[in-house]
């Protein structure tokens, strides 16, 4: 079975969101997701500054068997992003919680309320098997 | 819920992934798909290939039908348990299915095609074989593939004591019959190994005894990535039935000679052979992080534009890898239209791996 965190955010498309005390957000892919995925091999991540759309693709996570877009959970703008993952793609495999994808600062910090909470992830997990 | 291999208990017992295979539930990956693709590369590793189709051809015009039926020449399996890899085409030149044959008796062909092809080769091969009045009997076999540089010195322990010596004299491309035991030295990896037919009753405890000989269950994830290193043809992917084996990297199975042997499709090869093909099939190496994907667009300046049949990332040379068609005067480098980004990659000669070996430069 694999790990749902309880003090993060999630959407139906299996990112997690994570706040920091400054407002700004990191976004990565679930457990579930890897798991999905298998062996990830490369990971392609957005410029800094570049605005997205709720719901908007902005990354590829690509595994052995398939090319996964990743879906931004929210607007905002991009501050950052994980240069690690570019020469080390399978950290995500080993850790999907620890390796965020990107930092974002939210447009409108409200759009962060209707995330899924932890429970209600877990419900999603359920229902897709 | 598709249709299950003998092992799917053992297969789920031991958290394999299921994914639908050709209307088939078959075990994708039972843990890091690169792991197992290695495991092969570098030891053994197993793959349950249960699925595919085993017909026994038998009568005493089986030589002669197959001589018909098949591009390449049955006629040069002269020694019982010989092997033979060909395709099977329509009239046009189109490859149906391709196939291993093997010559048993001079009265008994056994044939293995895909799973996925099942119902269309069935229909084919018996409205052709009517002529020839030969029998077509689908076996009802569990198949285990055992592949890698240690595969049949592992899986010698797991077969009777009695079949050992001889499994282990087999060359490449031949194969014994043994009790129930059907193993043939053939494989779909660039690796050597074994290809065990046996029994459904058998099955699982055979599987259970190779993994206690250290060989590891591997998933048709990693069988892909091997089989495109080797750069193996998939069917339905590589080629179909609007492609030609000479547009398919196949000439080498095409038995011209003898001239008078006309086979199904022989005259639409020649017209395309006699014209010159305007496609074939080329290996490709991406030369910038990312990973080819089947029916990405490849452009060749000046010489047009092609498409990805198969492309993966290589555990091997941990670089993207792809068998491409594109038009017959396409060299050096092109560009894969990977989702909108044009990517350079690089033409080389197929294989890229085998027998543990990485063969592009």
């Amino acid at each position: 079975m694999s790990k749902v965190l309880p003090d993060l955010s999630y959407t139906k498309t299996h990112e997690w969101v994570k706040s920091a005390t400054d407002g700004s957000v990191t976004i990565g892919i679930t457990d579930h997701a890897q798991e999905a995925l298998g062996d990830i091999v490369f990971v392609e991540v957005p410029q800094q500054g570049r605005k997205l759309a709720a719901g908007e693709a902005f990354a590829v996570v690509e595994s052995v068997k398939a090319a996964s877009d990743i879906y931004s959970p929210v607007a905002g703008e991009v501050m950052e992003s994980n240069s690690q993952l570019t020469d080390s793609p399978e950290k995500i495999n080993a850790d999907a919680y620890g390796s965020w994808i990107v930092r974002l600062k939210p447009a409108n910090p409200a759009e962060l309320k209707a995330l899924l909470d932890a429970k209600a992830y877990e419900q999603v997990l359920k229902d897709e098997k | 819920m598709g249709k299950q291999t003998v092992l799917y208990d053992t297969h789920v017992a031991s958290g394999a992934r299921m994914v639908d295979f050709g209307g088939w539930d078959m075990p994708v990956n039972y843990g890091s798909q690169i792991e197992e693709h290695h495991a092969v590369r570098r030891d053994a590793g197993m793959f349950d290939v249960s699925h595919m189709t085993v017909l026994d051809l038998e009568g005493a015009n089986t030589r002669e039908f197959l001589g018909k039926l098949l591009a390449n020449d049955v006629g040069k399996l002269r020694v019982p348990g010989k092997a033979l890899y060909s395709c099977m085409l329509n009239e046009q030149g189109g490859v149906i299915d391709d196939l291993i044959v093997y010559f048993l008796r001079d009265d008994w062909f056994r044939m293995v095609v895909n799973a996925a092809t099942h119902d269309k080769d069935l229909d084919w091969i018996t409205e052709q074989a009517q002529a020839f009045d030969v029998m077509i009997n689908e076996r009802d076999l569990a198949m285990i593939a055992v592949q890698g540089p240690n595969a049949r010195s592992k899986a010698v322990q797991a077969l009777p004591a009695e079949a050992r010596e001889a499994a282990l004299a087999l060359k490449p491309f031949t194969a014994l019959k043994y009790g129930g035991f059907f193993i043939a030295r053939t494989g779909y990896t660039g690796e050597d190994g074994f290809e065990i037919m046996l029994p459904p009753a058998q099955a699982a405890d055979f599987w259970k005894s190779l993994h206690a000989q250290g060989v590891v269950p591997c998933g048709l994830g990693a069988r892909d990535t091997l089989r495109l290193e080797a750069a193996m043809n998939l069917y339905g992917q590589d080629m179909d039935e609007r492609v030609s084996p000479l547009e398919a990297g196949l000439d080498w199975t095409v038995a011209w000679d003898p001239a008078e042997r006309v086979f199904i499709g022989r005259y639409a090869l020649e017209a395309q052979r006699d014209v010159g093909i305007k496609r074939k099939l080329v290996g490709l190496l991406l030369e910038e992080p990312g990973v080819m994907r089947s029916h990405q667009k490849v452009i060749a300046e000046g010489a047009g534009e092609g498409e990805i049949t198969s492309g993966t990332f290589s555990p091997t040379l941990q670089h993207s890898i792809a068998l491409a068609r594109v038009p017959v005067n396409t060299a050096g480098n092109v560009q894969v239209d990977i989702r909108g980004k044009l990517c350079k990659a690089r033409v080389v000669k197929p294989p890229f791996v085998r027998n543990g070996k990485v063969l592009i430069k």
